[in-house]
């Protein structure tokens, strides 16, 4: 019964406002270690989503514009074929799964990623008293040398879904509500069904200045960016 | 030359160990020593300890991967190429390519564990029962890789021991002790009666044939780890024999070194003699044009098309971050080669050396630009980043080229590192032409 569903988003580009909280409330909903600045610089800091900030035009007729990047969930994952271990694979759903217990570490995944979407475990992770009170239980705490990356906040789908199947009911649209897109205050993030057309999320799918992030791969991804319009 | 003077010298390797011998083989292991607990403190701590980093997923530790499955393409698959044509002059030749081909390729096989994130859990790439019934995907190149390259490993190995299996009982059959007992095991009951000739003439001729195709592909499978991803300047179809070729370039060159120091250190001049340098110094000369010619139309191709994410990668290697190692590849694999193997006067022992020494840094920094440059720009430019090598990958780089020392001066010392059969059928051969 849950291959029915189709999880996809649509972000709206001309309400992210590139305030980051997206980023901040990923982080803490799921168990995703801050290394610190240096490490950070070297390249190790791990956003499931981040807010890629690009200035168009020159001084001082400077435009600044955001894209909050996350896992584009693609039909057609470039990652998904290159794991040697059945990792990186497509769920019923149509969801990029990552099994950490599976993961060995080739970071080939985060290799033949075009986002740069996956983020590697380089060190175990710490969480300094009393910051561990606040780990998520929902979500496991990964092991140094595994790869990672954006579920969709799978942890929330599952609940809703075993919280509908009880009530018999199919799961409604806007019930299920990733960490990042409950967090914009824009709300320039929805998450929902792309199988149900009458959903939030396939309606803004389906808007003429929708557009998928780097469409001339082939990758198919199940996120729609809304292209910007507005010059402010 | 005679018969007993032939066994005499090549033997003498096996009899006399000088004090130099041992204090080669004490720096060699000691340094392999430092590179193998370098690995397990990186095991215990996190690859963080290397300098790769997002988006630059793989850096030395592939490249070294690249480099030696590279350079164990000097033995075999040249050894088997010189049989299959019946050039007299590779008799001396044989045993020291095909020795580099398996060493080789165990230092190159070892690579894809030490960059695992956790290589505890290697044994996830082999298909082995397991009570959950799942097995390797089967579609990864990876899993392509393994068996590839353990065909390569297990062929290479018994193209290696069969001609040994004379010689084995020749040193059998001149000692005492240990060592009689020891090669008698070796020589698996050799008392060179004409049927046994003949049967390890044929395996020869078979293992000679069956050799070449599994050497082309596993270089081709090695570059498809590149060329199946969506990657700029990866996905390319000239990768197959662009990466043979290269891989057959370099261990050329790690040839021609392997031979000038056995010449030096056993004293093998009377067996390696000019000529064989100068051959295999124009094989040198046939594959740098090869290779100039392959990464001609590479580029070529990539700079014509014009597309946007390609040219960032084009850009930064031809005149960007990275320009300073292109031009010093072009220089080592093209130029200096060029220049010292097309004028017959330079081509003499020393000079093929240079040339071949030239060659090796060249391929190691041309596998090192396949890699990095195109990981560190990624299509998104937000993503962007830059790698640089920290202590831990060198130190490992390091230690695997003494590992590939220490373990030639080992088998030099245990095994006769020219084929005295061989040699002597040879002189017969000379004698019967004369």
């Amino acid at each position: 019964m849950s291959a029915q569903h189709r999880w996809g988003m649509a972000v709206d580009l001309d309400r992210c406002t590139g305030c980051g909280a997206c980023v901040t409330a990923c982080h803490a909903e799921n168990n995703i270690p801050t290394v610190g600045a240096d490490q950070a610089a070297r390249g190790r800091a791990m956003h499931w989503i981040r807010v890629e900030r690009y200035w168009e035009g020159e001084f001082p007729d400077v435009r600044l514009k955001f894209r909050p990047v996350m896992c584009q969930q693609c039909d057609a994952a470039p990652c998904e074929p290159v794991c040697p271990t059945y990792a990186s694979h497509h769920t019923s759903e149509g969801l990029n799964a990552q099994v950490y217990n599976r993961c060995i570490g080739t970071r080939y995944c985060a290799n033949a990623c075009p986002y740069n979407v996956r983020f590697f475990e380089f060190f175990n992770a710490v969480w300094e008293k009393p910051l561990h009170l606040q780990l998520n239980p929902d979500v496991s705490v990964r092991e140094v040398g595994v790869m990672e990356k954006c579920t969709f906040c799978v942890q929330r789908i599952s609940a809703a879904e075993t919280q509908a199947r009880a009530e018999q009911r199919p799961t409604r649209d806007g019930q299920i509500t990733p960490a990042c897109a409950q967090s914009c205050p824009a709300r320039a993030l929805v998450f929902g069904d792309l199988n149900d057309p009458e959903s939030e999320v396939s309606r803004l799918s389906r808007v003429a200045r929708g557009e998928k992030l780097l469409d001339e791969l082939g990758t198919r991804p199940k996120v729609t960016y809304l292209a910007r319009q507005s010059d402010v | 030359m005679s018969r007993a003077r032939i066994v005499n010298d090549l033997l003498r390797p096996l009899r006399d160990t000088t004090w130099r011998f041992y204090a080669l083989v004490a720096v060699l292991a000691g340094i392999v020593a430092l590179g193998a607990g370098t690995w397990v403190y990186q095991m215990s701590q996190g690859l963080g300890l290397a300098g790769i980093r997002w988006p630059v997923f793989w850096a030395f530790y592939v490249t070294n991967f690249v480099f030696w499955i590279g350079i164990s393409h000097a033995g075999t698959l040249i050894s088997a190429i010189l049989r299959l044509v019946n050039a007299q002059w590779r008799r001396p030749v044989t045993r020291c390519a095909e020795v580099i081909t398996v060493f080789a390729l165990m230092i190159g096989a070892l690579f894809p564990l030490i960059h695992l994130g956790r290589p505890w859990l290697f044994f996830y790439l082999i298909p082995y029962p397991s009570e959950r019934g799942i097995w390797p995907n089967f579609r990864s190149p990876l899993v392509w890789d393994f068996f590839a390259i353990m065909t390569y490993l297990i062929g290479s190995t018994l193209f290696l021991f069969l001609p040994t299996i004379p010689d084995f009982a020749l040193v059998r059959d001149t000692s005492t002790g240990w060592r009689r007992r020891l090669y008698g095991g070796l020589a698996i009951g050799w008392r060179g009666t004409p049927q046994q000739w003949h049967c390890l003439e044929s395996a020869m001729q078979i293992m000679a044939i069956a050799i070449v195709p599994v050497a082309v592909s596993v270089h081709t499978i090695v570059s498809f780890d590149f060329s199946m991803t969506p990657v700029p300047m990866w996905h390319s179809t000239i990768f197959g024999p662009y990466f043979v070729t290269g891989a057959i370039f370099s261990g050329i060159a790690a040839l021609i070194v392997a031979m000038a120091m056995l010449r030096r250190l056993l004293r093998l001049e009377e067996y390696l003699h000019r000529v064989h340098f100068e051959n295999l110094g124009k094989l040198l000369l046939l594959m740098s044009l090869l290779w100039t010619y392959f990464i001609f139309a590479e580029r070529l191709t990539v700079w014509y098309g014009n597309e946007s994410s390609e040219m960032v990668v084009l850009r930064s290697t031809q005149h960007g971050e990275f320009a300073p190692l292109y031009w010093t590849m072009i220089g080592c694999n093209f130029i200096v080669p060029f220049t010292i193997l097309s004028i017959r006067r330079l081509r003499t022992i020393s000079g093929c050396v240079v040339a071949s020494v030239a060659v090796l840094a060249g391929m190691w920094i041309e596998r090192f630009l396949i890699i990095v440059p195109s990981l560190a720009h990624k299509y998104l430019p937000y993503s962007w980043g830059v790698y640089r090598p920290r202590p831990v990958e060198i130190l490992i780089t390091i230690s695997t080229f003494a590992g590939m020392g220490l373990l030639y001066a080992l088998f030099s010392k245990f095994v006769p590192i020219i084929s005295i059969w061989e040699l002597k059928a040879g002189e017969s051969h000379a004698g019967a032409q004369g």
